[in-house]
């Protein structure tokens, strides 16, 4: 079974691919060993990998080169290799088995039960797995207002990010007088650091077609459409292959497996405005139209596609509709907490050990999320924060790691569920960089429309540019609080409304560092360029060069077996002298602040042989 | 292709759950063929071949096969290991591909050990 999402196509999957069909030809064994692609396996950070079946036995950071002996070793002596299977880094054993490694160990799959076992290309593996079957359930024993209330007593929420309902939702179109209606899928993924939708459509693209038979079935539509990004080209293959597969077998189209529900499908192609994930704008794109938001309400489901009453869920939402009509509205409800039902898939990326995409029952807390499936930070770094919801969520403090991982608890938090983008950050981090970086990204995106958003953004950037820089001055503070209110209270859409989040949460949780910037002039996490100097410490440097022929700008003197000297003049910052020295010497330090003073260097470079005497006396 | 009826859908669900069992590890019985250097020269990969003629005509693939090192017993290669579900594990020797099938038959199928061929039952203790 070959992961063959996104990633570890980009980690060159596809010639691990060839490869495996070659040496497992070469050996004879093309009849007893078939090689399935499959999409995202969801443990990205180890890609590319594979898992091998009936055997259970995980492979990792593969490369062609390693095929040859893993195809001899493995498929023709039964010797599972040790050497390419995952250790987790704190030990020296592998974990052989997919099942037993603990990054698998604490998820569950609903959306992405199919996720690693069937070839997201052919239909068939979708069928074996019980797919298609809530559809013959629904079209033989239930009627319309029955799935509303089934989905409505399963606690469903849009896995969007805002956390609608969704029976309630569809219950909405559904009483609409006007017709016809219409449903959409809304795979307009942007925030950085997120692949949830992706991967859906990488690994099962059927089960949102699915979800979206069910409810269109369920809402009365014949017409419905999948807006993904055009930045997803494997994605949009996918699907797009599923939907003429199911076309094919007669599950879309006209008269829907012999009976009189009809119901056609098809994909819209966006091309990558962050906004179009709001749904008016997504709306205004489909109808061609330039993607700016409107005032709501009215809500889509009484005003939607060309003023039609429309139903607008997210790709997770559609891929949950399935489950929970097969396994019952009871099951589904008792995994989650009060108010937040089911599981969320989460990309987890950023300074973590195992960067991947997992899904995990809602209520579980974000320290089992970092430590147990995340495997901790790298390097034994201290966390700091967790930033969830991407441009428009916040940063979750270490001393909120056991906050339960649900809608409320999270926008209490400060934070947002969001669709689902984790960003994990260590001591290394500036924070202040970090709302720079996402305010950066919504001033780029924002659509202009309302002036809260387009200028306030600006005035946010201005400020936030002029703290990292260091020419941050009192009063800046309160004045990011004051815009930051007045943006979110004054702005139309959810882009505006939620685009000072990065910047008030890390106001609220890590004020000082602000404060360090303004007053000190000090970048306490030694990122922010302006404020921060590197220095060779004549006591510990060798001499050896390798700083010195490495610096880009050339700021660096000294000879062999002298003591060199960055010219702070000439320096970028840009940190190679720190990478490049030696481990056992460490002679570069980075400091920032007031411990800049403290630096005494020397004025020339002289022999290392010298400073040895010295100390000798 | 015609467009399926609800009969229709479900029997190729039938068909296509035959070969997806496999992948999700889901299974009766496991037969593990001892392929060691020793048992691969006694003619271990025959025996695998076998065991998946066998498989091949099931009407449900609940049955496992793997491969592993030597078993430590190189005299009496090619063996195999059967084990059925909450059962402990038998141990055969000597195997050639007729037995595979009696084994088959008997044991996986029947339930059945074949005591002729079977060279205990149990495994040693792990360290």
């Amino acid at each position: 079974m070959l992961c063959t999402g996104t990633g570890c196509v980009a980690g060159g999957a596809f010639r691990i691919k060839e490869t495996l069909e070659n040496e497992i030809q070469k050996q004879g064994l093309e009849k007893e060993i078939s090689v399935i692609i499959t999409g995202c396996n969801g443990f990205c950070g180890q890609g590319p990998l594979l898992v091998v079946q009936p055997d259970e036995i995980f492979y990792g950071f593969l490369n062609p080169e390693d095929i040859p002996f893993l195809v001899q070793e493995h498929f023709l002596k039964g010797r599972p290799v040790k050497k390419l299977m995952f250790t987790p880094p704190e030990k020296k054993e592998p974990i052989p088995l997919l099942s037993e490694i603990p990054f698998f160990k604490k998820q569950m799959l609903v959306v992405l039960r199919n996720k690693g076992i069937i070839d997201p290309e052919k239909i068939d593996d979708y069928v074996a797995r019980d797919g298609y079957t809530a559809l013959e359930k629904v079209l033989i024993s239930m009627t319309p207002d029955e799935v509303i209330d089934e989905i409505t007593r399963s606690g469903l929420r849009g896995r969007g990010g805002a956390g609608f309902p969704t029976g309630t939702k569809w219950k909405i179109c559904r009483t609409e007088q006007k017709t016809p209606k219409y449903i959409i899928c809304n795979c307009d993924e942007g925030d950085p650091g997120a692949y949830m939708d992706r991967s859906v459509f990488e690994s099962d693209p059927h089960t949102v077609i699915e979800g979206m038979i069910l409810g269109a079935y369920a809402i009365g539509v014949s017409r419905g459409y999948i807006y993904a990004r055009t930045e997803y080209p494997l994605a949009i293959k996918r699907m797009d292959l599923a939907i003429s597969h199911a076309r094919d077998y007669g599950l879309l189209g006209e008269n829907i497996l012999g009976t009189d529900f009809s119901f056609n499908l098809e994909i819209r192609e966006g091309s990558g405005a962050f906004v179009c994930g709001e749904e008016t704008s997504l709306i205004h794109s489909i109808e061609g139209k330039g993607p700016e938001p409107r005032q709501r309400p009215p809500f889509p489901a009484e005003f939607g596609i060309w003023d039609c009453p429309t139903v607008i869920n997210n790709v997770e939402t559609w891929a949950n509709v399935p489950v929970i009509i097969n396994r019952g509205a009871d099951w589904f409800s008792k995994i989650g907490t009060e108010t937040s039902k089911g599981t969320k898939i989460f990309s987890l990326v950023g300074k973590i050990n195992n960067t991947g995409l997992i899904e995990v029952p809602m209520g579980i807390t974000l320290r089992e999320v970092v430590y147990d499936i995340g495997g901790g930070i790298p390097d034994d770094k201290k966390f700091k924060a967790v930033q969830t919801g991407g441009p428009s969520g916040g940063c979750i403090p270490y001393s909120m790691i056991d906050v339960p991982i649900d809608y409320e608890s999270l926008t209490n938090a400060g934070s947002m569920m969001g669709s689902g983008g984790m960003i994990v950050m260590d001591e290394d981090t500036c924070m202040v960089d970090v709302a720079k970086f996402f305010i950066q990204f919504t001033n780029d995106e924002s659509c202009g429309k309302c002036t809260t958003c387009r200028d306030g953004s600006d005035a946010l950037l201005e400020v936030l540019t002029n703290i990292t820089n260091g020419n941050g001055k009192e009063g800046d503070l309160e004045f990011l609080e004051e815009a930051g209110n007045a943006i979110k209270d004054a702005s139309m859409c959810g882009l505006g409304t939620t685009l000072p989040n990065p910047v008030l949460s890390t106001l609220k949780y890590f004020r000082d560092e602000y404060e360090a910037h303004i007053k000190e002039s000090m970048c306490p996490a030694l990122v922010c360029k302006n404020l921060i100097k590197y220095y060779i410490l004549p006591e510990k440097c060798t001499g050896c060069r390798l700083c010195l022929k490495n610096c880009p700008p050339g700021a660096i003197k000294g000879e062999l077996k002298h003591i060199h000297i960055i010219d702070q003049s000439k320096c970028t910052k840009c940190g190679t002298c720190l990478d490049v020295c030696p481990t056992k010497v460490s002679a570069i330090i980075k400091v920032s602040g007031k411990e800049t003073e403290k630096i005494t260097g020397i004025e020339e470079p002289y022999p290392v042989k010298r400073r040895e005497k010295e100390i000798k006396k | 292709m015609a467009q399926l009826t609800l009969d229709e859908l479900r029997k190729k669900r039938k068909e296509a759950q035959k070969e997806i069992y496999l992948r999700e590890g889901k299974y009766k019985s496991k037969i593990i063929v001892h392929m060691g250097t020793c048992g691969i020269a006694a003619g271990a990969r025959e025996i695998v071949s076998a065991f998946l003629g066998e498989i091949e005509i099931l009407p449900e693939k609940d049955v496992m096969l793997t491969t592993s090192g030597c078993a430590g017993l190189c005299s009496m290669e090619p063996m195999a290991t059967v084990e059925l579900l909450n059962l402990p594990s038998v141990k055969y020797g000597h195997l050639t591909p007729d037995k595979v099938r009696r084994v088959f038959k008997e044991h996986i199928l029947g339930g059945n050990i074949v005591t002729e061929y079977a060279i205990g039952i149990g495994s040693e203790k792990g360290g």
